[in-house]
């Protein structure tokens, strides 16, 4: 049984800002979903996860430099940009 | 031009669509590329189908010209193609259909964009979709609803609703879509059109914007079976790129014959369970019976953690999307607010802004499954029963090579009738979503019609195994005329 409350501190973590009335409707509704999600708590719980469908597990190349995007193309869709960087909002 | 042949299920009435062998003949005859693509260009935009976000007209219509002084090569040569617009393309604008990248121009291709440019392909446009992909009747797109042609007042199905509707409504003869947990399979069964999810790996994701990264692969759609071995073609293959790519493919076309002598059909209960319509059910095992009198045999099984699939297909997409959307903080691309504030609200509220209602949902869902204290119960829990699914289709798919289902338990339902109820509309996806967690392949192939609706069969194969389950499909559809 998921709270207001929670809700709340959900969309903290998810940096999702919510407004009154949105946190009162998915609270109904993210309730009524994990009621759903439950039936998983009959599942045996003795069987290995599947992380990966295909079992392939580090896929590395050899640490040589090669050619990458261009500074101006990775710039190119920055709505706030200075001397070449990402501009952010402050953090402290 | 073509007559209509008696049994058409893949042809709007009043629609004309031609497929690339069609195409193909005009160009032999002395029609020019820049003629195709300008009259391709106008059905778009006389169309009330709402199926293109982008139309690079004049991109389009230089490689056109391109095309017709230096000569048609390639195995698209020529062929004008609706591209998911949550697929990069290099300068034309990508969406996701949503508000929060709209504007968003890649500056790179995707390695299936590279792949069908090698081949000559033309690209008409970006087609709507569902937010971010999520959803089953592409009307949580930013950019409104898609229409089917089949009744414009009814859903096309989605997520990749638009490149179905742009594929049945003869706008273009082949588009690329994206299938998480159904997204290729659904639309092309509500449009009756053909579309295909490919093995998990087989497709590069390189460029895909992603929803849910273990789950998803693009696939082709197109009139017939023919154009969608053919695309599959094109676009399936290793890629460096991508580290879960493999290298694994074949050649589709060439493998297609009208022969299923050594196909045994498997039928699993669980996917004609209580929701499925009366019309559903009896075109399907039509269809069955089909393949069985060309040759095929069929028992029926059961595939016992099937009712478990939904649970835990949305509990890991939903965590998985709560990953990878983090990253449209407006930063280096997508929506960014008048003044900054600080860190914590400035990405708040460009998220509160640009994000619709159900990419919203499943966001808060997703980080709650993932959060600290819930982890255990319910991603880990989902990723445990992942795996009883998968070793469910693998022992089934030892004595049997095919599996058939319904694609869809309903044909195309109306617009508006099911976006305010969020469970009911995931409940749609009951038949589609366990074979994303399984990574096996999946087409979807009209097979009859509800009234004036299309219904779709679902034929599943074993991993790597498209090749099978492209020629049952293709075998059934020649025999029953299903074809355009």
């Amino acid at each position: 049984m998921i709270t207001k409350k929670k809700v709340e501190h959900i969309s903290w973590l998810a940096r999702i800002k919510l407004t009154e009335e949105e946190k009162e409707k998915f609270t109904k509704q993210l309730n009524s979903i994990l009621d759903y999600f439950e039936t998983l708590d009959e599942v045996e719980d003795d069987v290995p996860p599947t992380h990966h469908v295909l079992g392939i597990t580090n896929v590395f190349r050899d640490d040589m430099v090669k050619k990458s995007i261009s500074q101006e193309d990775a710039l190119s869709n920055a709505p706030k940009k200075e001397r070449g960087y990402f501009k952010g909002p402050r953090i402290v | 031009m073509r007559q209509r042949k008696r049994g058409d299920t893949s042809r709007v009435p009043g629609l004309f669509s031609m497929n690339i062998n069609g195409m193909r003949e005009m160009f032999n005859s002395g029609d020019s590329v820049e003629e195709t693509i300008n009259s391709t260009f106008d059905k778009i935009e006389r169309s009330k189908l709402n199926s293109f976000i982008t139309l690079p007209k004049e991109v389009a219509l230089e490689e056109a010209r391109r095309l017709d002084k230096n000569g048609v090569k390639g195995m698209l040569g020529g062929i004008p193609i609706g591209i998911k617009d949550s697929i990069s393309t290099k300068g034309i604008q990508t969406t996701c259909g949503s508000k929060i990248l709209e504007g968003y121009i890649p500056p790179y291709d995707a390695h299936v964009i590279e792949r069908l440019k090698a081949e000559g392909a033309i690209i008409i446009g970006k087609t709507n979709m569902d937010e971010f992909a999520m959803g089953t009747s592409t009307e949580t797109s930013h950019f409104g609803p898609t229409r089917n042609p089949w009744d414009v007042k009814r859903v096309p199905g989605g997520s990749s609703g638009g490149s179905a509707a742009a594929v049945a409504g003869g706008e273009v003869p082949i588009a690329l879509g994206s299938d998480t947990g159904g997204s290729v399979r659904c639309p092309a069964s509500f449009c009756g059109v053909v579309g295909l999810k490919p093995t998990y790996g087989l497709v590069s994701r390189y460029g895909l914007i992603a929803y849910a990264n273990s789950l998803e692969q693009i696939g082709p759609f197109a009139l017939n079976v023919k154009d969608v071995a053919l695309l599959l073609d094109v676009i399936s293959g290793y890629d460096s790129k991508d580290s879960t790519s493999v290298n694994e493919k074949c050649e589709y076309l060439k493998e297609l014959r009208e022969d299923v002598s050594d196909v045994k059909i498997g039928v699993p209960k669980e996917f004609f369970g209580e929701g499925i319509d009366e019309d559903v059910e009896k075109a399907v095992w039509k269809s069955i019976k089909t393949l069985e009198d060309m040759g095929a045999s069929y028992t029926e099984i059961s595939l016992q953690h099937t009712k478990y699939s939904l649970a835990a297909y949305y509990i890991i997409a939903m965590s998985e999307a709560s990953s990878n959307l983090a990253r449209f903080d407006g930063l280096r691309y997508g929506l960014r607010l008048g003044k900054d504030k600080d860190w914590h609200t400035t990405f708040s509220e460009i998220k509160a802004q640009g994000f619709g209602e159900e990419v919203k949902r499943r966001i808060l869902l997703g980080t709650y499954a993932l959060s600290a204290g819930y982890y255990g119960r319910y991603y880990l829990k989902a990723l445990k029963v992942r795996t009883l699914i998968k070793r469910d289709f693998e022992s089934a798919l030892k004595d049997t090579n095919v599996l058939i289902t319904p694609t869809m338990p309903f044909p195309a339902f109306k617009i508006g009738e099911k976006i305010g109820n969020p469970l009911a509309l995931y409940l749609a996806d009951v038949n589609t979503v366990p074979i994303n967690l399984a990574g096996v392949p999946s087409i979807s192939v009209p097979c009859g019609f509800s009234g004036k609706l299309p219904i779709g069969m679902q034929i599943i194969g074993r991993h790597f195994d498209e090749a099978t389950i492209l020629r049952t499909a293709y075998a059934f559809e020649q025999s029953s005329g299903c074809d355009t």
